[in-house]
């Protein structure tokens, strides 16, 4: 079977790849384009540790065909920092201790940053709607939800 | 496996009808975790998403067309919508989390035929017709005569559902819809229940559609709740009335979520608060 030529933009680079049609998005974020901060908790929707936006858009890259990224604007975990400084979330999570063995932290991480463009005010109850596909199996969620909060309050008195 | 993003509606239908085991990819929050899981191994997937039209929320005779492969999230974000048909709206932004909504449709959750599928009760409540294009060209099918057995649609070979309407909604109208869960995020409706009504000028309701999900094999318009409300202020013993209707109306199965008799309870429960919901609607209140 022919391979499918995609060409598409990842963090803001012109990307082309071939891929099988039932590749997902993950699958060719990792295992062709060398792209491992994405993580497959579960491959099925369901833990979020996959996040990327597409087009703006949160969305599962286990649940997305690489196929389907033509022509539109993914940013994964990769994009997120800018060379050495890290994005204010990233630099909170350490500070607060909001990851313990991290396998969760590059898809809340990526769903936290949608979460504050959108809503730079967001309530502590919002933040957790917002991130109920992300699942942590080790930190409790609590230090994950305080380092948005505070995350999003740094950024609104920077502005 | 074949990958196919054709960009007109009749490409897709020959695409779809040319081939056995072809399979309409929308959102892919269904499809993908049946490919992941072999339930399915499809000869040809047709990714509808690159169709011009697929992607609009227009007004139309008062109500709105939603294009086939509108995510919940756009139409969440969508005010005039939101404002006409809020239980509609709900139920789609009940399904799944952040990331599934901005993926997952409404003729997805439809023609992925789970009797759990969260908007379809409400859809049903609303009246919604969908836009069927096949072969044969094109026609319009009431929501309710879709799903025929869990996992089953009455859609024909090269048929696929290009849009949804929600028709006008009604002076004094409102509607609601609420399911029942363990937990209170990302989980599979134990029961659900659309209702859509109409008052009049003295508060007593004067149209009514009531569903219910998850309490059999498919989704059931209770007519027998419509006529429990009708023509009595929807409150006191009409509500009783109508939750002990849903409770009967009710056929579910005993499974690790919940037993037949407590689906059948949660029917009228869930009835009777969303009637109260979609009446403060009606009056032009928020709830
Ligand atoms: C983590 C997770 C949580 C979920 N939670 C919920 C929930 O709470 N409630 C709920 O109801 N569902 C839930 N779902 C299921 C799913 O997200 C919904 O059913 C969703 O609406 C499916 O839409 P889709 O566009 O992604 O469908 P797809 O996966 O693209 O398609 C589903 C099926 O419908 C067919 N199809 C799609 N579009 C059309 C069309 N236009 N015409 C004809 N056939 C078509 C496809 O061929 C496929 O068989 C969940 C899924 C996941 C992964
Ligand atoms: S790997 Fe995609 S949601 Fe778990
Ligand atoms: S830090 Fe281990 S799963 Fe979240």
């Amino acid at each position: 079977m022919s391979q499918i030529h995609v060409t598409t933009s990842i963090n803001g680079d012109t990307t082309e790849f071939l891929c099988e049609a039932e590749d997902t998005l993950l699958d060719v974020l990792r295992d062709r384009l060398g792209m491992t901060g994405s993580k497959e908790g579960c491959g099925t929707g369901d833990c979020g540790a996959c996040s990327v936006t597409v087009d703006g858009r949160l969305v599962c890259s286990c649940l997305m065909l690489g196929a389907e990224a033509e022509g539109r604007e993914v940013t994964t975990i990769e994009g997120m920092a800018t060379g050495d400084q890290l994005h204010p979330l990233q630099q909170k999570f350490i500070e607060m201790a909001a990851l313990q063995c991290g396998i969760c932290t590059p898809g809340i991480l990526v769903a936290a940053k949608s979460l504050l463009e959108k809503n730079p005010d967001p309530t502590e109850e919002e933040v957790r709607y917002w991130l109920a596909g992300n699942l942590c199996r080790c930190t409790g969620y609590d230090k994950i939800i305080r380092a948005v909060m505070e995350t999003a309050a740094d950024l609104r008195r920077a502005s | 496996m074949r990958y196919e993003a054709p960009n007109s509606v009749e490409a897709a239908i020959d695409l779809l009808a040319a081939t056995e085991g072809a399979y309409v990819l929308a959102g892919g929050t269904d499809l993908l975790v049946k490919l992941r899981a072999e339930m399915l191994e499809p000869e040809l997937v047709v990714d509808i998403k690159r169709i011009s039209g697929m992607k609009g929320i227009t007004p139309e005779d008062g109500g709105w067309r939603i294009g086939a492969a509108v995510s919940g999230a756009e139409m969440g974000e969508h005010a005039g919508l939101t404002g006409d048909w809020p239980g509609v709206v709900e139920a789609v932004g009940l399904i799944g989390s952040t990331q599934v909504q901005g993926r997952a449709t409404l003729a997805g959750n439809l023609c992925n035929a789970s009797p759990a599928a969260d908007s379809v009760p409400a859809m049903v409540a609303a009246n919604a017709t969908l836009r069927i294009v096949g072969p044969k060209g094109s026609r319009d099918v009431a929501v309710i005569d879709v799903p025929a057995s869990p996992g089953k649609t009455t859609l024909g070979s090269g048929e696929f559902i290009a849009s949804v309407f929600l028709p006008a909604k009604p002076d004094h109208g409102g509607d609601a819809y609420l399911r029942f869960i363990p937990r209170t995020e990302m989980d599979i409706a134990v029961v659900g229940c659309g209702v859509s009504l109409v008052l009049d000028g003295a508060g007593k309701v004067s149209a009514a559609r009531v569903s219910l999900g998850a309490v059999g094999p498919k989704v059931m318009l209770v007519d027998a709740a419509a006529e429990a409300l009708i023509g009595r202020a929807p409150k006191g013993d009409a509500l009783e009335d109508l939750a002990a209707v849903c409770s009967a109306a009710a056929t579910p199965i005993d499974d690790k979520r919940g037993t037949v008799d407590f689906r059948r309870h949660v029917a009228g429960v869930l009835a009777r608060r969303a009637t109260e919901i979609a009446a403060t609607r009606a009056k032009g209140e928020t709830a």
